[in-house]
């Protein structure tokens, strides 16, 4: 019973010691922080993060989620902090809460990539975010297509005042009006799908000849459709959301929806660790980055089917 | 002012001092960075505004009632505060907005409590609802932001090495334990939780006494409401959302029956520290932010099985 104890021990040993030996090349270790893994989007970026980490045999990533919260936020980043990690991906809840995070990172001298949401003040080596106005104007120049350069539209907002989230409404109103077609309400729908539906409820009642409708992201979008359908309007309305959800991308292949613009979370999340394992070997990057959307239609719905 | 006997513990909270040393000693072997003065540190300034809102619930507990409302109202006054700031560029005007609101939101809850006769659960439920929905009236739904140092200090202050929050914490529960432990006050909030009827058949009048508790839980609260603005440099309408439950299981864990009458601040206080030790601990280890929950969960039930073990009557929530 005692050999084979010891047996066992020495050959742990061993293989503790064979395992070290291995990992005696330079690893890097990054972490993640992002606003809400209760959220698709978010999901999908982080999975392109955690992918791209695990391709890399010398990276190493660690996911942190702030459940929506931004003390939870601040707390997660003081533990990667003291957890050592070389570098920070941040993905923060709004700009000022990503402020004060990056101030903590500054302090303990790790550098930061800002990932989608970008943050008010702070040193950081980049920022990736998805070409929101250019996925603006193409939903716009969409609708004006199917519209035939006339027509009314609504434009349901998320959260005026959010500069990236504005840039979409701001590149769909821009193109239409140019096009001549008139916007004919405009209501924020603080991003969320019951709240959208009651906002296409009041806009369609108010106007019942709309021809089209933009809301600045999916869940909104897909909100508007359940009031456009429950008022049997759903045939006569065009409706373009922003994102490329699951759900919306659904909508689209079964004709409810008519288009969504979709950002490239994945790709994002990849990019980013790419960026990140850069600015680790010494090489500098741009300040800013910008992701290409891409517009999802009837047409190549199902190359977004998985 | 007695240390001694403001600090003495008795069987229940014992388990929780326990508890505590045992998770500290526990998560030192296993996690390299955990006792580091840093780490520490950190932990402390985490746990300080939910232990703020916890000790104030704490007095409305004693009593055998509860107040889900904290969250929501650290959220409207943090809001308010946040916009007043805003508009006179004085952080005293500001702090006393918070707290004063946070006093009068919890006047309200006790008012219907006592007045109106209605259970507090239900009554701070209300509380809950209304005041989120203010909140996000008031701000249409989008953070305040942005403050100068002098307005932070009380959420991410330091004095030297050590962060204000910690010291403004150690300040309240000093004085909370005081009026618990040595005043007629913190006798008859007692008195009210272990048996209200007999308290009011000597002539204390008991409706006097809930509603002071009611309103401390929210003075409290407004003024962790400051404390979280300073830390994260935003007035969000969402925020808190879930602290009164975290403030509860605090209050819970550390000891204090829900039923009423028994328990101590200083039990709060290692509730507040033993989840704040827990997170920051699995944090650490990288565990999942969702099995953190599951943890949680898992120790507030063992926290109120021990309670109950400890010889206590049948729960009754009121």
């Amino acid at each position: 019973m005692f050999k084979k104890l010891i047996t066992i021990l020495i050959s742990m040993v061993l293989v503790l010691s064979l395992g070290s030996m291995v990992s005696a090349q330079e690893t890097f270790t990054i972490g993640y922080q992002v606003q809400d893994l209760g959220n698709q989007y978010w999901i999908t970026l982080a999975d392109g993060v955690k992918d791209k980490a695990a391709e890399m045999d010398n990276v190493e990533v660690t996911v942190r989620d702030a459940r929506t919260d931004p003390a939870v936020e601040l707390s997660n980043v003081q533990d990667l902090i003291t957890q050592g990690i070389d570098l920070l991906l941040l993905s923060p809840w709004d700009s000022n809460s990503g402020a004060t995070v990056v101030e903590e990172a500054n302090k303990a001298g790790i550098p930061v990539i800002v990932l989608d949401i970008g943050v008010s003040s702070g040193d950081i080596e980049s920022f990736l975010v998805s070409n929101n106005y250019g996925g603006g104007q193409k939903a716009g120049e969409y609708m004006a297509e199917l519209l035939e350069g006339e027509g009314q539209v609504g434009h349901i907002q998320c959260q005026p005042g959010y500069e990236l989230l504005d840039a979409r409404g701001n590149g769909f109103v821009d193109v239409v009006t140019e096009e001549g077609i008139e916007v004919v309400a405009t209501q924020p729908g603080d991003s969320q799908r019951s709240k959208g539906m009651t906002v296409m409820q009041n806009m369609a009642t108010a106007n019942p000849d709309i021809d089209g409708v933009f809301c600045e992201n999916d869940e909104m979008a897909l909100g508007a459709l359940e009031a456009l359908n429950s008022s049997r309007m759903l045939d006569q309305v065009e409706v373009i959301g922003f994102d490329g959800t699951d759900e919306a991308i659904q909508a689209v292949k079964e004709g409810r929806m008519t288009a969504t613009v979709a950002q490239q979370p994945y790709k994002m999340g990849q990019m980013g660790v790419e960026l990140a394992v850069e600015v680790l070997n010494g090489n500098d990057i741009e300040n800013e980055i910008q992701v290409p959307v891409q517009l999802i239609t009837k047409e190549n719905v199902d190359e977004f089917i998985e | 002012m007695d240390i001694k006997s403001l600090t003495k513990f008795n069987v229940r909270e014992f388990s929780a001092v326990f508890a505590l040393i045992a998770l500290v000693i526990l998560l030192s072997f296993i996690s390299p960075h955990f006792l580091s003065f840093h780490n520490i540190l950190n932990i402390l300034v985490q746990v300080s505004t939910i232990s703020v809102i916890a000790a104030g619930v704490t007095f409305v507990i004693l009593t055998g009632g509860i107040d889900l409302s904290t969250g929501s109202m650290l959220g409207l006054c943090g809001v308010i505060a946040a916009g007043v700031f805003k508009a006179t560029n004085s952080p005293i005007l500001a702090v006393l907005t918070g707290v004063g609101l946070g006093a009068f939101l919890g006047l309200i809850n006790g008012l219907v409590v006592t007045v109106g006769k209605v259970p507090s659960f239900v009554a701070t439920l209300g509380m809950m609802t209304a005041a989120r929905g203010l909140a996000f009236i008031y701000t249409k739904g989008t953070p305040i932001s942005g403050f100068p140092s002098n307005f932070r200090f009380l959420g991410s202050g330091y004095i030297g090495n050590v962060p204000f929050p910690m010291i403004e914490a150690i300040i309240i529960y000093i004085i909370a334990a005081y009026i618990l432990k040595r005043t007629p006050f913190g006798r008859y909030i007692y008195g009210i939780g272990s048996n209200e009827i007999a308290t009011k058949l000597s002539g204390i009048k008991t409706n006097k006494y809930k509603l002071s508790a009611f309103i401390i839980s929210g003075l409290l609260t407004g003024f962790a409401a400051i404390m979280f603005i300073g830390r994260i440099n935003s007035g969000h309408p969402l925020a808190g959302d879930g602290y009164e439950l975290d403030a509860i299981a605090a209050v819970v864990i550390g000891g204090t029956s829900l039923s009423g009458g028994k328990g101590t601040i200083i039990g709060t206080f290692i509730g507040a520290l033993i989840m704040g030790v827990i997170r920051n601990g699995l944090n650490l280890l990288n565990v999942d932010t969702y099995w953190q929950g599951v943890v949680l969960g898992v120790v507030i039930v063992i926290a109120v099985l021990m309670d109950k073990k400890s010889g206590d009557s049948e729960e009754v929530v009121k």
